[in-house]
């Protein structure tokens, strides 16, 4: 009954939004209408689909237990494996609502001053190759939706972002591009090698290529360019140099579209392909990665609490969240890999936060240069309580929804592999730390010159934090409507993926 | 009936809640005070009757279940609290000191410009230690715990255009969080040995399922080390004086009632646990009597009235930390309902004080306040005889009971818990004589005017802590145990093991080494603060600075860190990681110096790297179909 009509739709929808625009010549005020209408109708449409998810269903007359729901399969060209196959499940189905919602909020909220039709159609455009790379269940399809967001995302940092916006993009570009380069390899060996065995077409449907025999060796150099490829989009220390000049000189629109959704690709990309189609290698490269994820928790922490603006504060601390991410995703636990996947989800929300708060900060005061910034808690005491709330989630603070995500993970790794669970743990300190130490020097003290005289949030900014506000707390306090949709997805991909079954 | 518990914590929330949505004019001063103060009343009121409602049942622990809260693979935990002795008699204290607190800051707060947003806070302060000990298992708990944490946060840095206060509220946080850690990692290994995080289960479980001393051990310490960021004990205690940057209620709700007397209950409530590992109950013991002692000191030595009171506060939980560790559970319980009378009552009379001099806090220029302090006065008398651990007052009987405890588990802790006794009694009235006997040296501060005393919304709290504070005794008369709250609370122990007490004659002569430890302190500061012109000189610099505490933690810690954090920031980061990057870039693109297009920089190429790179793919697919 639920059927591939919902998914399509999500897929159709924002591109149509970007056709009118370009196809108008819309106005700036049209474009704007018209992009907001279209991110609206879409979010609504995936908490339809967010509601109305069942990890198992009946199908026809007997009864299949399938972790994917709302899917379509159709075969375009058999021979090359080219294949339209959607489907979400409970890891891939929160984000999706994630990136309707971000890129409505960042349509909303994100500064107006210098939008136009062509950055609302990059946005919308960009809305529909996420989608898709979350929606897909064709490996193929993904890696091109995974290519096709970078086209988007260069133009937004390269058209309206700071005064080192070319470089910035150049270098995030260049620097995923060159990844990809490994996850095509890879994916086409893993096709290539599975037709091989068991004959017929040669095809990149997920659930084919999971049963494909590679040995360990094989299945480790794979794993590794996968590594390489999704290492850069996450970011995975050391392969994060692109990010925080990209977070920073992108505009607030594009900071929060970065961090809050193409860097869940790339964790999406680990736990789906990685782990899900290699488990064969998780032995080989845990250690390593395990370690990479701890050392980028603590070095991303370090950086953030020495950064001497705001934009990349943030874009360090998501640099540390994804460690948390990537931890989850490799410790091999049904509860750590369920909070990975709720984490992705929390994070995406609360970074947006972040960023459309600085956003609101930028608009004030033309930067958001620490330095510059002090005692805004005087003039603008709702701004600060708004970006307390965020704050406090992004800390960890129980009762809000970084909490739930990062406890899991924590929890769920330490049985299997206790010291990197305690280093990370240490991470909840310096998280406090940085965070707490951009507030003061921003919010504290007294506000001096310019300072003094900003106002505080308007009803709009208001509106557009409210989504957000209500989401960490809900979240935090009641995570069940979420989690008990991703616990059968996470325990099918750990029970795959470990062969002596599901450990804690 | 049972679930009637669930309204205790409900309460503060929505006075919270109710501060917070309601309109700003239906919420100007003093209204939300009264709003708040109204529903920590109602928290008290339910306790009262929830306790009444426990006394008259025979099973005395009842689990209020009000929703799942986490649910993954093996690990359940369900937002529910546990309404038992030890969590009744807890949430009785905290209630009601905070209802007298509240009703306090009402005339203390006057006039501040963020009225309101005080007591939102201090009402979510409530909330959230009400939470953290009625919780069921320690992730509920936790949620309290950090709350106290974030609202300490707030209202330190309450006054946040200053500097100090902003740091300071920022420290306690910090510290607390170091002190999180601990928790974390107890609740890491407590699941991992017995799946479960409710109290009632480990517990249950405890006897069953084999502990590894190590792992017994590290759990305690753990437990330790999240203890000592919350009660601000040895090696994270240097927040807690800092905090005395928030308004006075604060540091009396801090201090007496919420958050300091955390770590101990978290302490409590797993003695079993505790009865694991006798090293690791060694440590705490150790901890809490080197904290005692060590803050006991310090106090000796602080010119600012709050300080002096902050370091007694550190001292006196030390001895409760001091009695958990020798498994006297009841006793640390009772000397913390006593010290919450008593600090309570300290700290909202020394804010009278400060009220009455213009906001004032130098013992220096204070003196001779007695007769214009009416009730302030002999109220303050009570608190300072009842600390000073003089009978009949109640902390005569409390620290009495840590102390024989402490005497039948190692007599070298007992000698040093007995000086402790001696410069506690010191401090204290070295305080009290400073403040309100002597010279008037405050003429400066009131510009000449006579001080005044508060308003009665401040001075009725007073009068009843005074009270509690004189009678207190009366909870634990040693000869009444089935009438006691040590007879109430017992049964929640019954697991544990329970020191062997000597005979009543050694009883008595230990009772006699008590009173004569706070007459000799007593005596010592009357006659060495007779006279304080000219000031006298022999007091410790070491003492004042808190034993240097902070210089050694920014040496070892902060600037080695902030070194670190800098070497990678400007070193790892430009040179080493993205050196890297720009130097393969560069080798890439020399190498490929003939194909000029693809340097060139702009992102149509690039794009059709891309283009080109997908034809590839489809070429190859093309071929291999073949």
């Amino acid at each position: 009954m639920q059927t591939s009509l919902w998914l399509s739709l999500l897929l159709v929808i924002p591109l149509v939004g970007a056709a009118l625009i370009v196809g108008l010549r819309a106005s700036d005020h049209l474009a704007r209408v018209i992009g907001i209408a279209a991110a609206a109708l879409e979010l609504a449409l995936t908490v339809v689909v967010a509601l109305a998810y069942r990890a198992s269903h009946t199908v026809g007359s007997g009864s299949t237990t399938t972790v994917f729901d709302f899917t379509y399969r159709k075969v375009l060209a058999p021979s090359l494996g080219v294949a339209y196959d959607v489907g979400v499940d409970g890891i891939s189905l929160f984000l999706v609502a994630l990136t309707a919602l971000v890129i409505l909020l960042a349509l909303v909220g994100a500064n107006e001053s210098r939008r136009t039709p062509a950055f609302v159609a990059w946005l919308l455009v960009l809305m529909t190759a996420t989608i898709g790379a979350f929606a897909t269940r064709d490996m193929l399809s993904f890696f091109l939706f995974f290519e096709l967001t970078l086209i988007p995302s260069y133009f937004l940092i390269a058209g309206w972002g700071g005064s080192q916006r070319a470089a910035a993009a150049l270098k995030f570009f260049v620097y995923t591009l060159f990844g990809s380069g490994f996850l095509l390899v890879g994916m086409v060996y893993i096709a290539v090698r599975h037709q091989h065995v068991f004959g017929g077409d040669l095809t990149f449907a997920m659930s084919a290529l999971k049963e494909t025999p590679l040995s360990s060796g094989v299945a480790t150099w794979i794993m590794i360019g996968f590594l390489i490829a999704f290492g850069i989009k996450s970011p995975i220390f050391p392969l994060h140099t692109w990010s925080p000049l990209a977070y920073a000189e992108a505009p607030i629109a594009g900071s929060m579209v970065l961090s809050a959704l193409l860097a869940k690709l790339g964790t999406y990309g680990l736990l789906r392909f990685a782990v899900g189609l290699l488990p064969q290698s998780l032995d080989n490269v845990r250690p390593v990665v395990l370690t990479l994820a701890v050392i980028g928790i603590l070095y991303g922490s370090g950086l953030a609490a020495v950064s001497k603006e705001l934009k990349k504060v943030v874009a360090y601390s998501s640099m540390a969240q994804v460690g948390f991410i990537v931890l989850g995703i490799f410790a091999g636990s049904q509860i750590a890999t369920s909070g990975a996947v709720l984490l992705m989800f929390n994070h995406g929300v609360i970074t947006a936060g972040l960023f459309l708060l600085i956003g609101g900060i930028e608009r004030r005061r033309g930067t958001s240069t620490i330095s510059a910034l002090s005692g805004l808690q005087g003039p603008a005491p709702v701004l600060a309580a708004l970006f307390t709330v965020v704050m406090l989630a992004s800390i960890g603070l129980p009762g809000l929804s970084g909490f739930v995500s990062e406890l899991l993970v924590l929890l769920g790794s330490f049985n299997a592999h206790p010291w990197w669970a305690v280093v990370a743990t240490t991470g909840v300190i310096f998280a406090a730390l940085y965070l707490l130490w951009a507030y003061q020097h921003v919010f504290h003290g007294e506000a001096t010159g310019e300072n003094a005289s900003i106002p505080d949030a308007t009803t709009a900014e208001r509106w557009v934090l409210a989504p957000i506000i209500v989401l960490v707390v809900v979240l935090g306090v009641y995570p069940a409507p979420l989690l008990n949709k991703i616990n059968p997805s996470t325990h099918a991909i750990v029970s795959h993926s470990t062969p002596q079954g599901v450990s804690r | 009936m049972n679930s009637l518990a669930a309204l205790i914590p409900l309460f503060p929330l929505i006075g919270f809640l109710l501060v917070l949505v309601l309109p700003k004019s239906t919420t100007r001063e003093p209204v939300s005070g009264w709003i708040a103060t109204t529903a920590v009343l109602a928290s008290f009121l339910t306790t009262v009757i929830s306790f009444v409602w426990l006394l008259g049942q025979t099973e005395r622990e009842v689990t209020i279940h009000l929703f799942s809260w986490l649910s993954v693979g093996p690990l359940n935990v369900d937002a529910a609290f546990l309404l038992d002795p030890l969590s009744v008699t807890m949430c009785l204290f905290v209630s009601g000191i905070s209802t007298l607190i509240h009703l306090y800051s009402i005339g203390y707060m006057h006039g501040e410009k963020d009225f309101k947003k005080f007591f939102l806070y201090l009402n979510l302060f409530v909330f959230s230690m009400l939470v953290l000990v009625l919780g069921n298992n320690l992730l509920v708990t936790f949620v309290g715990w950090e709350g106290v944490g974030v609202c300490s946060y707030w209202l330190v840095s309450y006054y946040f255009t200053k500097d100090s206060a902003a740091s300071a509220g920022k420290k306690a946080f910090i510290y607390n969080r170091v002190g999180d850690v601990g928790l974390l990692l107890a609740m890491f290994l407590l699941f991992n040995h017995f799946g479960s995080l409710n109290y009632l289960t480990i517990i249950g479980l405890g006897s069953t399922v084999p502990l590894s001393s190590t792992v017994a051990l590290l759990i305690v310490l753990a437990l330790m080390l999240a203890a000592s960021g919350k009660s601000a004990q040895i090696p994270l205690f240097n927040w807690l004086p800092d905090a005395m940057e928030g308004p006075t209620p604060v540091s009396a709700l801090i201090h007496a009632a919420t958050m300091v007397t955390a770590g101990v209950y978290l302490l409590v409530r797993m003695s079993p646990v505790l009865a694991w590992s006798t090293s690791g109950r060694w440590v705490i013991a150790v901890i809490g009597g080197l904290t005692a002692f060590v803050a006991a000191t310090v106090a000796t030595s602080q010119k600012d009235i709050k300080k002096v009171l902050a370091f007694s506060t550190v001292s006196q939980i030390g001895y409760m930390i001091l009695a958990v560790g020798t498994g006297a559970y009841s006793a640390a319980i009772f000397l913390m309902v006593s010290h919450a009378f008593f600090k309570a009552l300290l700290f909202l009379g020394s804010g009278s004080v400060i009220h009455s001099l213009n906001g004032e806090q130098d013992l220096r220029k204070m003196g001779g306040l007695q007769k214009y302090l009416p009730l302030t006065f002999p109220t303050f008398l009570i608190g300072w005889l009842a600390i000073a651990g003089i009978p009949p007052f109640a902390g005569f009987w409390a620290k009495g009971d840590v102390l024989t405890n402490v005497y039948a588990f190692s007599k070298p802790l007992y000698v040093l818990g007995l000086f402790t006794a001696v410069l506690t009694a010191y401090y204290m009235s070295r305080l009290f004589v400073l403040t309100f006997r002597g010279d008037e040296r405050f003429r400066e501060v009131t510009e000449g005017h006579d001080p005044h005393e508060s308003p009665w919304v401040m001075t009725v709290p007073l009068v009843i802590l005074a009270v509690f504070s004189a009678l207190g005794g009366l909870l634990d008369l040693p000869w009444a145990h089935s009438m006691s709250l040590a007879g109430f609370l017992d049964p929640v122990f019954e697991s544990t093991v329970s020191p062997v007490l000597g005979s009543h004659l050694s009883e008595f002569v230990l009772a006699g080494a008590d009173a004569a430890a706070g007459i000799i302190g007593l005596i010592i500061a009357f006659s060495l603060w007779k006279s304080t012109s000219p000031w006298p000189r022999f007091e410790s610099s070491f003492f004042e600075k808190v034993w240097r505490w902070d210089d050694f933690y920014d040496f070892t810690i902060g600037r080695p860190l902030q070194r670190v954090a800098q070497f990678g920031s400007t070193t790892i980061e430009p040179k080493v990681l993205d050196g890297a990057v720009v130097a393969t870039a560069v080798s890439v693109r020399k190498s490929a110096e003939g194909i000029r297009k693809i340097q060139s920089g702009f992102v149509r190429h690039y794009a059709l790297v891309v283009v080109v790179g997908m034809m590839l793919v489809v070429l190859f697919l093309v071929a291999r179909s073949w």
